[in-house]
């Protein structure tokens, strides 16, 4: 498989991929290495798992990080409830035998990353926002993204039935080790340029009108050139699309009214939507219009 | 940009590539030969003969981090097309003007005395580093010894002596280290945690046939708080300054986490020129650093620049920005007030230290000081040590 079919395959599940990016996932997937993607809020950064997914045919499975995310949430616990249960059910039994039971995978409750180990068919892992976890989980990871073994004092080590394909994504609210970062492929995802957003926009809304669309994307491109707090994504401009169909807007430039109300799809804080008013909205829709 | 010959002749692939691997090495991106191996594993998965692959290919393998990422292009032409052998007369050009640059600065403050003791201030600071290692365990009480009592409470301004000066940087960095060690020797089991540690509870009801009567519990251990030091050099505050740097140095000597910045007209990131362990170096780097130190403030200005470029990857809700400034700026203060209410938002707390502050009657008047004390979680005065010392209260309170 080359990259440009990874690219052509990604592109029929509704992702378009740019040669940087498709060339790093063909690389992660031939090199078996896990792939680090950075970029802002809203390139379509945890989307590239979903669409990898598809293309693979693999299951995907999701480790959202979050500050003080810890082993119990992230890799495995062990069911305590059920095990004190059994322990009443079991009462009078030998000890030893009560107690092999109890520690037994039945009684072992996987969370995402022991699961991602542990599956017939490698699926695809994605740990999403890593930088959002402490360091000292991030340490826990490179274990297991270098050996892909998980050892549960209990039960001893659980070696990965298969090697599953790890995407992480950072948004660089904090400096990621250099330790992790040499044992991932690394991808800086940027906002998509206009032909590549045409592209997506008319991958995901077919109804929509050329013209329409080509303004849509003139709109959100300028926004995203003005100083805003949060640019808006890819997802927002999506979800634009998708309000201003339904509102049976046919032209930006005819309607400016209902097209500024709408504008609460892309621009999401307060200093923002300050930040464009009518007239700058309208000089930035003329332009694009 | 240094860069390595192309050899003409090559024995294959391989020596191409090494040699492309040094030239990486020599360009500061740390691609070692387990990096080389998997260089070479990669062009087999690709089609080693169209450049634009290989660029795809390597790029994600080797330009791991944004600011590396941005470079890699530019690294890779270099390399392969004999793009920077022209640009390699730069790197000593470069050279001589940043050897250039100290001596601009002398002129410019056209004081050899203060020079000389600004020089010192570092290597000083790093000549106690054995009086450090036993006073760091200590509580601030002991710290301080009898003979320094009276020079804690004498404003800084009045301190001129370069012996006097050295010694209050000597005790402002011991502060700096005691506040923050106080601070990182807080992890402690508790005894009432808001989860149950179903773990040990089920370990302890076995004994007991399954009944779990002792209900343990569990709290997440207090991580210490991460600080981020702002400091003013500008001309008001110059006579505080020196002491001030020490008093950085301590703050982030040995945690790793920890981040600080100086700032007059322009913001400059000092976090490793602090930590050099050569005092010499580290006095050089900062001086090329803080040109221009003691001119003019633009607080706002500075903040605009940390908001944009730093407060991204170093600021987060367990962070403390502290900022060391008088609040004089000439800036509006509308732009100060706003840029604080952004950092606000990401910072857990702010606290301003202003030397100010410790005088008599001060009300802060400074339209700058005014506007940014609605953002600012503690307003604190810096004017003497024996104010840096109560510090340590306040960072214990976060």
């Amino acid at each position: 498989m080359t990259y440009q079919s990874l690219q052509k395959d990604l592109s029929g599940t509704g992702y378009v991929a740019s040669d940087q990016l498709a060339m790093a996932l063909h690389l992660s997937l031939s090199l078996g290495r896990p792939l680090l993607l950075e970029g802002e809020a809203g390139v379509g950064k945890t989307e590239i798992a979903r669409a990898m997914a598809e293309v693979l045919g693999a299951r995907l499975i999701r480790l959202q990080c979050y500050e003080g995310l810890d082993a119990a949430q992230a890799i495995y616990e062990w069911n305590y409830q059920r095990q004190l249960l059994a322990i009443r059910a079991h009462e009078g039994e030998d000890a030893n035998l009560v107690e092999e039971r109890l520690f037994s995978e039945k009684y072992l409750l996987r969370r995402p990353l022991l699961e991602a180990i542990s599956q017939p068919e490698s699926p695809v892992l994605l740990i999403d926002e890593v930088d959002r976890a402490d360091e000292e989980f991030e340490a826990y990871l490179l274990e297991i993204l270098s050996d892909f073994q998980i050892t549960v004092p209990e039960l001893g080590t659980i070696s990965a039935t298969s090697r599953p394909h790890v995407i992480l994504t950072s948004n660089g609210t904090r400096e990621l080790s250099d330790a992790l970062r040499r044992r991932c492929l690394y991808s800086y995802v940027e906002f998509p340029d206009r032909a590549t957003e045409l592209a997506i926009i008319g991958h995901r809304c077919p109804g929509l009108e050329d013209r329409l669309a080509a303004q849509i994307v003139g709109v959100v491109q300028a926004l995203r050139r003005e100083e805003l707090e949060k640019k808006p994504g890819v997802a927002e401009m999506l979800d634009w699309a998708v309000a201003l169909m339904g509102l049976g807007v046919n032209d930006l430039a005819d309607d400016p009214v209902a097209v500024q109300a709408t504008l609460i799809c892309l621009l999401k804080t307060r200093a923002d939507q300050a930040a464009v008013p009518r007239e700058v909205a309208a000089r930035i829709i003329g332009a694009a219009a | 940009m240094p860069t390595t010959r192309f050899v003409e002749r090559a024995s294959g692939p391989a020596e191409r590539l090494a040699g492309f691997m040094a030239h990486l090495r020599l360009n500061g991106i740390n691609a070692g030969p387990q990096e080389t191996g998997l260089a070479l594993a990669a062009l087999n998965a690709v089609d080693a003969v169209n450049p634009q692959e290989v660029r795809f290919a390597l790029k994600s393998l080797l330009a791991t981090g944004s600011d590396n990422w941005s470079r890699f292009d530019a690294l890779f032409d270099a390399y392969w097309y004999n793009a920077g052998r022209e640009r390699a007369g730069t790197a000593p050009a470069a050279h001589k003007q940043a050897s250039r640059r100290p001596a601009i600065w002398t002129s410019e403050t056209g004081d050899g005395q203060e020079q000389a003791a600004k020089a010192n201030l570092p290597a000083s600071a790093a000549d106690d580093g054995d009086d450090d290692a036993t006073a760091s365990g200590e509580g601030t009480g002991r710290l301080i010894a009898t003979r320094t009592k009276a020079l804690l409470r004498r404003d800084l301004r009045e301190l001129t002596d370069p012996a006097e000066l050295a010694e209050a940087a000597r005790i402002a960095e011991r502060l700096a280290r005691a506040i923050r060690d106080r601070r990182s020797r807080r992890r402690r089991a508790a005894r009432r945690g808001n989860t149950l540690d179903f773990r040990r509870i089920a370990r302890r009801s076995l004994a007991r046939g399954g009944e779990p009567i002792d209900l343990l519990r569990r709290r997440r251990p207090e991580r210490p708080m991460r600080i981020v030091a702002i400091l003013d050099v500008s001309g008001s505050m110059e006579i505080y300054a020196k002491v001030f740097i020490a008093f950085l140095k301590g703050l982030i000597g040995a945690d790793l986490k920890a981040d600080s910045y100086l700032f007059h007209t322009r913001l400059a990131r000092v976090t490793e020129a602090l930590r050099d362990p050569d005092s010499l170096r580290a006095a050089a780097r900062l001086s090329l650093m803080v040109q221009g130190f003691g001119g003019g403030t633009r607080i706002a200005g500075s903040l605009v620049r940390f908001n944009d470029a730093h407060a991204k990857g170093s600021v987060s809700g367990r962070t403390v920005v502290v900022i060391l400034s008088d609040g004089y700026d000439t800036d509006p203060p509308e732009a100060l007030a706003h840029e604080l209410s952004r950092l606000a938002r990401r910072a857990r707390r702010i606290v301003w230290l202003n030397p100010l502050k410790g005088w008599r009657d001060y009300a802060p008047v400074a339209r700058g000081m005014a506007a940014a004390l609605p953002y600012i979680d503690a307003h604190l005065p810096a004017n003497t040590l024996a104010s840096l010392a109560a510090l340590e209260a306040e960072f214990e309170s976060l």
